[in-house]
């Protein structure tokens, strides 16, 4: 059975800034009042790479420092797993706007921050971070594809991994396929045992499938974000987490099975 | 880590269809290269393209996939008898229990090029037959592949640029040891785009010749294409004579720059010695060590230094992106399929187009074919945003 502990929790989204302020909105304590989302300066970054970081750099960056910050980890011993449906849909549209053109001469920073793991290798410049990375796509399926894959890696021997899910809307024409309407990144410090920060656990979670439906948000302009943006298809597990409610909540993945992940104390 | 059998594999590559044209073209130093009249490209360079990908018909219920790159999985996925093999695994273990783990950097992005010449010159729409999820997301060849081939355990693409189809070894292996599964479609599949082939050339990364890795005056690499698939499986008590296993797997971050290698190969010394470690063997052990060897300056010097660092400058190592060209996101597999065929045929390949070697590199560097039997190998590859990755692989006589 795969297991973990959270330790820490990070989420940036529309009218969502930090896990505090999402906790109170999930809770029920707070209404949910959407507005664009805001993506902050990428400070751990180097000036010279600050300058060539987009809003997915952005977004991943900043939801995974929450995430540290909240479980208290050192990040520079952390192995990461990064997930996205579509990475960077407005540098790709760039690219391909220009070659669409007859543009021959693309820019090389456009080109190597094509790649999926872009994300992933600013992040390990950002915090000198050696240890394994890895970034997956699963169209969809992308939040629960990260998570199985996070707690794969705990079973093999890895004390901790930070999980980052995050995606970012394409501009038009792009867009009118593929409409996520804006950016949403949650980031999950995961660990195997307890004891590696002096945080406590915000809870313990046990992985399986199951045919059973997606959990929906109680919220309903939440679970219109749930089902728009792949990142947000673990928003059922945040809103468990900030009620401090056990038991098993279904996340959405792939081949008609959901993640049924079991949280408890 | 408990060893995986490659039960079967496979490989399309600019050396031929199938295991055996892939054998014979190594086993006659054949390259591949081919001046570059790719679409409308206008770049003084070679490539490593598969001929005929484009008179691939995919089947009715799997056309909306239809692109360069699924046309190019379809070609490895149903030669050489994978696909059967892969059915008879799923009725091994069930379809729920056969992941499909896939490496790609730019999926069918070629598709989405094409599609952006020709918008709506009224609304600047995208074409009706542009299919977002099935042609340019980077899931759709792991998806396209669950389908052909019937599977429905967990999938995922694995896009960490030229690491990618290495690092699928590695998520098989997390996911078989845990239990979530007990076999794997890995591999990886990459085709031609204009993106890579500017986008390289943007980087002053692309050279006009054929490239000639670990070669004195060495200029750059050559983009190819390639779908490579293994099936991995747990491996049973009595394995058959002639296997080969996955012995072990190695991941590690340059942390340093998003194009440039780490100058000293820091990252890459690292995933070879985590290779090593996971494997349970020390550096003596390997015979042959298959490098990334992309033919620029940089990856092939710190390469060398990593290497030599780890096993000194005995061991015969070579690159075989001579003969196929750069494959990026199926480099990989392509590279652990040939470490395969090396293993099982007894031969280290040579590099090829070395005029001359680099003196200032030290390792033992073949330039041509060296036949006997070999029972380890290393397969190195690296990546942008610094994503390495090392693959060891055995046979077992």
């Amino acid at each position: 059975m795969l297991s973990a502990r959270i330790l820490g929790v990070g989420v940036v989204g529309p009218g969502i800034s930090d896990w505090l302020s999402a906790a109170a909105v999930l809770r029920g304590d707070e209404p949910y009042t959407p507005s664009a989302t805001v993506l902050p300066e990428p400070a751990a970054l180097p000036p010279a790479e600050r300058r060539r970081a987009g809003r997915v750099i952005r977004l991943a960056l900043a939801v995974g420092a929450q995430a540290i910050a909240a479980g208290g980890a050192d990040p520079r011993g952390l192995p990461t797993v990064f997930s996205s449906s579509s990475g960077d849909g407005e540098n790709c549209h760039e690219i391909c706007v220009a070659l669409a053109r007859g543009e021959r001469q693309l820019s090389p920073t456009r080109f190597h921050n094509s790649v999926h793991n872009a994300a992933a290798g600013y992040w390990s410049i950002a915090y000198r971070c050696p240890e394994a990375s890895t970034a997956l796509c699963a169209h969809d399926a992308s939040f629960g594809t990260g998570l199985l894959e996070a707690l794969a890696q705990l079973a093999r021997s890895r004390a901790a991994v930070l999980l980052v899910s995050y995606d970012v809307d394409y501009p038009p024409p792009m867009r009118w396929r593929r409409p996520i309407p804006d950016a949403f990144g949650i980031a999950l410090l995961l660990t195997a045992a307890d004891g590696i920060s002096a945080a406590p656990p915000l809870a313990r979670l046990q992985l399986s499938f199951t045919d059973a439906p997606a959990a929906p948000m109680h919220d309903r302009e939440l679970e219109a974000l749930r089902r728009q943006i792949p990142a947000a298809r673990g928003l059922p597990l945040l809103e468990y987490l900030a009620r401090g409610q056990r038991g098993p909540v279904a996340l959405d993945y792939l081949n008609g099975q959901r993640l049924r992940v079991e949280v408890g104390t | 880590m408990m060893p995986l059998r490659l039960t079967h594999y496979t490989a399309a590559s600019a050396l031929g269809r199938g295991r055996l044209a892939t054998l014979c073209a190594l086993q006659n130093a054949a390259g591949a290269l081919r001046r570059c009249q790719f679409e409308n490209v206008e770049l003084e360079t070679y490539v490593g393209e598969v001929d005929a990908v484009d008179e691939v018909a995919l089947p009715r219920e799997l056309r909306s996939f239809n692109c360069r790159n699924n046309r190019l999985a379809w070609i490895g996925l149903t030669q050489d008898g994978f696909d059967t093999e892969v059915r008879a695994c799923a009725a091994r273990w069930g379809r729920r229990r056969v992941g499909v783990l896939l490496g790609t950097s730019t999926s069918g992005i070629l598709e989405t090029e094409n599609a952006y010449r020709r918008l709506d010159p009224k609304t600047g729409a995208l074409p009706d037959e542009f299919d977002y999820p099935h042609q340019h997301n980077s899931f759709s060849v792991a998806e396209f592949t669950g389908r052909l081939l019937d599977l429905e355990g967990p999938a995922m693409s694995v896009c960490t640029a030229c690491s990618s189809s290495a690092k699928v070894f590695a998520a098989a292996e997390r996911m078989i040891s845990a239990g979530v599964i007990d076999a794997a479609v890995v591999g990886g599949v990459d085709s031609l785009c204009l993106t890579t082939l500017y986008g390289f050339h943007a980087l002053q990364l692309v050279s006009r010749q054929p490239c000639r890795p670990f070669d004195r005056l060495r200029d750059g690499l050559s983009i190819g294409e390639a779908a490579a698939f293994v099936l991995l499986e747990r491996a049973p008590g009595n394995l058959g004579a002639d296997s080969v296993l996955l012995l072990g797997a190695g991941e590690s971050s340059d942390a340093y720059h998003m194009s440039s290698p780490h100058p000293e190969g820091d990252g890459a010394l690292r995933a070879m010695r985590a290779a090593l470690a996971s494997a349970e063997l020390s550096a003596e052990q390997v015979d042959y060590i298959n490098l990334h060897g992309t033919g620029t300056a940089s990856n092939d010097r710190t390469e060398a230094r990593a290497v030599a660092a780890v096993f000194g400058s005995a061991v015969p190592c070579s690159s075989t992106k001579g003969a196929t060209g750069h494959t990026l996101g199926a480099a990989g597999a392509l590279e652990a399929v040939i470490c395969a065929l090396a293993l099982q045929a007894g031969l280290m390949p040579g590099g090829l187009n070395v005029h001359e070697l680099d003196p200032q590199l030290n390792i033992n560097y073949l330039t041509a074919n060296r036949c006997q039997p070999i029972a380890r190998v290393l397969s190195n590859s690296f990546g942008f945003g610094g994503a390495n990755c090392a693959l060891l692989l055995g046979w077992v006589q």
